[in-house]
């Protein structure tokens, strides 16, 4: 049973203007198996999904279904033929309940054209009793959170009937225990004999559940494998094409005195009683469940939201923050989470992303001074190892670890004494991850500050010299690096342990 | 693939508003032998310096994400301020004043509902389109202003051979130029348009920015009305109605991006003269005027399937590049 091939493709080819996208691609998914591909951003993964759910047509090859070639023309067709895909960004209207959402474009009518929205209910309520999931049809799908809405997206996939489902980075924004109720999900519905393809950066989790793992590198295959011939290592130097010699390249350094100390921050019904404080050359990490407070804290820290009370001091310093102007003029400077809504200028080039912080140093003496502009920007996307065709293209067209430099290249350019960092690594590849790791470390060696959130603990741990706990809008926990832990930071991050040690 | 085929998409892209303009003016002169008279390319100036210009502070809007609709009302305003300053103090650089400064109280009073009170720039300005037009006709009782003697020198005299109105064309057009190329203003209001929450997440003061858009358009709107109503030697109450959207037209045209982020100056000069060019034309060959709405109508829906289609292309070449970020909002 195991051995019947659901899905196959043969020598795929897809080109877009100036870059190939997919070179000579063979690929071949199992009945009821959890086939995981791996790649970094820009290797294809996304492209050739896109090709297997009708978005986007080959230039050349040919896709078997059940070895029937079969020819894909768009999504609608997907779906007729069992194929339904979970995007990384949700496609989903806010306005509309959860009901309406599952059967957008699929409602059931009757002969004049009017919905059965009866239908629709009871269907809806079944859908939601089998998967056990605790919401009502009439929820607006505004108030979920967002791995409810992936959730929904799953239960939208099973009602189709789909035999093939596609999930892109279904995890990159829910918590652990969500992961957990997912992989239970993708157990059961690989039981049902459904083909899973999965993409995903978090290696960990490709090993939990894979059945299979092909790596895609510059739209080729790599190697494509059984789990059990593969281990972590192995993938990732598959994946860059080259050896990483330590995932986390945490140096010791000497710490010096307080850089910031933060005290009694607090915010109505979003974060209260935060106070923390962090030392020159330290990079200090924040854990905690997704909706802990850990951004918001952050945020307003930098003064982009705001606060009712808290006293910031810098470098012994009170300082006033009261937007994100006085914040960077103290040396504060933050890199959100949200690099799209907060990070880029899409249709704005490389060059002007990267110095949009710091125009002063750009434009004096009423005009723009280009050479500087172009040499401080070739210098520190040299720096960063931004791979861009040219720094007049626009940043939309990098790929996402190579944004997230480049964001991180106009923070860099400013020179700051503290960098906040949230969720830095989230959605972007391994070799951009090792970089950026490796650019807190540099930084911690200056004897800057690093302030790291991130809901991947073993970053954490990796990286941190000290982490604080949030859970419910503040801090459960403050954990030294000897005494780093999984389980302990957990124990925090759920409220069921609360030092008394936190100030 | 090849570097030749990048080369000639790239110079398309470009360029394609130029060489658009030029071949309308190749065929305007080849359909009318009027239109390259030195009297009908003077008038056309003198016509268009005034949407022109109102072109340009709408273009450095819509770079910054927001819109003026008010414009053709606001110059209204400020012209029969300004004509009857003049009739009172016989003064020219009085009425100027006066101009510039209705229009930019009306622009400051714009920002504050925009970016103060957050109202869509859409409505907001449409709000303030039906109040200076009212404030203007109630000035007025509704009537004109006539008899402004020597006021009209600034709309009709010329220095040399070169018409007043294109010299203050040629002066704001430089002077945008420089702003949206060579000052932290200009790279802000890019900023601003192309993500709002980034910019602000940057560093940049947003209100400022937006706040200075305004006022320069004020100033711009201001000047447009001096220069309309000595042109036309009457303070008209009911004149400029809807010039606002001669100018949106030109900046359209122009390619600039209602999504913000996206505009040049030449664009947008290139834009306002094609619009006039075949406005020109059609009324030389004594084309219907109802047709000529109609037809103006047409381009402007071209120039918008034009600029989302490029849009989109570009998206698509994206999508191959990003593989892992869809870069489609959809």
């Amino acid at each position: 049973m195991k051995e019947q091939v659901k899905l196959r493709v043969s020598k795929i080819e897809k080109s877009f203007p100036g870059v190939k996208a997919l070179d000579k691609i063979d690929f071949a998914v199992k009945k009821g198996s959890v086939h995981v591909l791996c790649g970094e951003n820009g290797a294809g993964k996304s492209t050739l999904m896109k090709i297997i759910n009708g978005i986007h047509q080959p230039d050349s090859g040919q896709i078997f279904i059940d070895e029937k070639p079969v020819k894909i023309n768009n999504p609608i067709q997907a779906r007729t033929l069992g194929i339904s895909m979970i995007f990384q960004e949700m496609s989903y209207v806010p306005e509309m309940t959860v009901e309406e959402n599952i059967f957008l474009g699929n409602l059931p009518v009757n002969k004049l054209g009017s919905v059965n929205w009866k239908e629709v209910r009871q269907r809806t309520n079944e859908l939601l009793r089998a998967e056990n999931l605790p919401y009502s049809p009439t929820t607006l799908l505004k108030d979920l959170t967002i791995s409810d809405i992936q959730m929904l997206e799953i239960i939208k996939a099973i009602s189709y009937n789909s035999e093939i489902i596609i999930m892109d980075e279904p995890t990159s924004a829910i918590t652990l225990k969500e992961v957990e109720k997912l992989f239970v999900k993708i157990r059961e519905l690989q039981a049902r004999g459904v083909s899973i393809i999965y993409i995903s950066h978090k290696l960990d989790e490709v090993f939990q559940i894979a059945d299979e793992i092909t790596v895609l590198r510059d739209g080729t295959v790599v190697e494509s494998h059984p789990k059990e011939e593969l281990d972590i290592e192995t993938v990732i130097t598959l994946m860059v094409g080259r050896k990483l010699t330590t995932t986390y390249p945490k140096e010791q350094v000497a710490i010096g005195e307080a850089m910031l100390q933060v005290e009694n921050m607090n915010s109505p019904n979003v974060f209260h009683d935060i106070n923390f404080h962090v030392r020159k050359g330290e990079i200090l990490g924040f854990a905690g469940l997704m909706g802990a407070g850990r951004t918001e804290v952050m945020r307003s820290l930098y003064g982009l939201d705001a606060r009712t009370s808290g006293v910031v001091q810098i470098k012994g310093q009170e300082v006033t923050i009261r937007n994100v102007r006085q914040s960077i003029d103290h040396g504060l400077v933050m890199l959100s989470e949200d690099r799209r809504r907060y990070g880029i200028i899409p249709m704005r080039s490389v060059k002007e992303n990267t110095t949009l912080a710091y125009l002063k140093k750009v434009f004096y003496n009423f005009r723009n001074h280009k050479k500087v502009e172009k040499t401080i920007v070739s210098d520190m996307l040299a720096k960063m190892r931004v791979r861009t065709p040219t720094m007049d293209t626009p940043i939309a067209s990098l790929s996402g670890g190579n944004q997230q430099k480049v964001v991180l290249a106009k923070w860099m350019i400013r020179n700051p004494d503290i960098l906040i960092l949230d969720e830095p690594t989230r959605g972007i590849d391994v070799g951009a991850k090792f970089e950026i790791y490796k650019l807190m470390t540099d930084l911690a060696r200056e004897g800057k500050v690093v302030i790291i959130v991130s809901s991947e603990l073993p970053e954490l741990i990796g990286m941190c010299d000290r982490i604080y706990v949030m859970a419910k809008g503040t801090i459960t926990g403050e954990i030294n690096r000897e005494d780093f832990s999984q389980e302990l930071i957990m124990k925090y991050a759920t409220g069921t342990l609360t030092s008394d040690g936190v100030n | 693939m090849s570097t030749g085929n990048n080369f000639w998409t790239t110079i398309k892209k470009k360029y394609s508003i130029y060489l658009i303009l030029i071949a309308l003016f190749i065929v305007c002169s080849l359909a009318n032998p009027n239109f390259l008279s030195v009297n009908n390319l003077t008038n056309i100036s003198r016509q268009l310096a005034v949407t022109t210009i109102l072109a340009l502070g709408a273009t450095m809007l819509i770079i910054s994400g927001m819109l003026d609709l008010s414009s053709g009302s606001v110059l209204a305003l400020a012209g029969v301020f300004a004509v009857s300053a003049y009739k009172t103090t016989g003064s020219l650089f009085i009425a100027i004043i006066v101009g510039i400064l209705t229009a930019v109280i009306c622009n400051i009073i714009n920002a504050l509902m925009i970016s103060t009170f957050k109202a869509p720039p859409f409505i907001a300005t449409l709000a303030m389109l039906t109040v200076s037009r009212g404030v203007a006709l109630l000035f007025t009782k509704g009537q004109n202003i006539l008899q402004l003697g020597h006021f009209t020198v600034l709309g009709q005299g010329s220095i040399g051979v070169i018409p007043i109105p294109i010299i203050f064309l040629v002066v704001i057009a430089v002077f945008t130029w420089y702003l949206l190329n060579h000052t932290r203003f200009g790279r802000s209001l890019y900023a601003v348009g192309g993500n709002e929450e980034a910019s602000i997440a940057s560093g940049i003061n947003v209100h400022k920015v937006k706040y200075t858009a305004f006022i320069i358009n004020g100033i711009f709107v201001g000047l447009a009305g001096v220069l309309f109503m000595s042109r036309v030697n009457a303070g008209l109450p009911n004149g400029a109605i809807n010039y606002e959207f001669t100018a949106l037209t030109a900046a359209i045209i122009g390619g600039t991006s209602f999504s913000g982020g996206v505009g040049t100056v030449g664009g947008t000069l290139a834009g306002a003269f094609i619009v006039g060019f075949l406005d020109n034309i059609m009324n030389l060959t004594n084309v219907d005027s109802y047709m000529q709405q109609i037809v103006r109508g047409s381009i402007i829906a071209l120039a918008v399937i034009y600029d989302i289609h490029t849009r989109n292309r570009r998206a698509n070449s994206m999508l191959g590049r990003i593989a892992d970020k869809g870069a489609t909002k959809k």
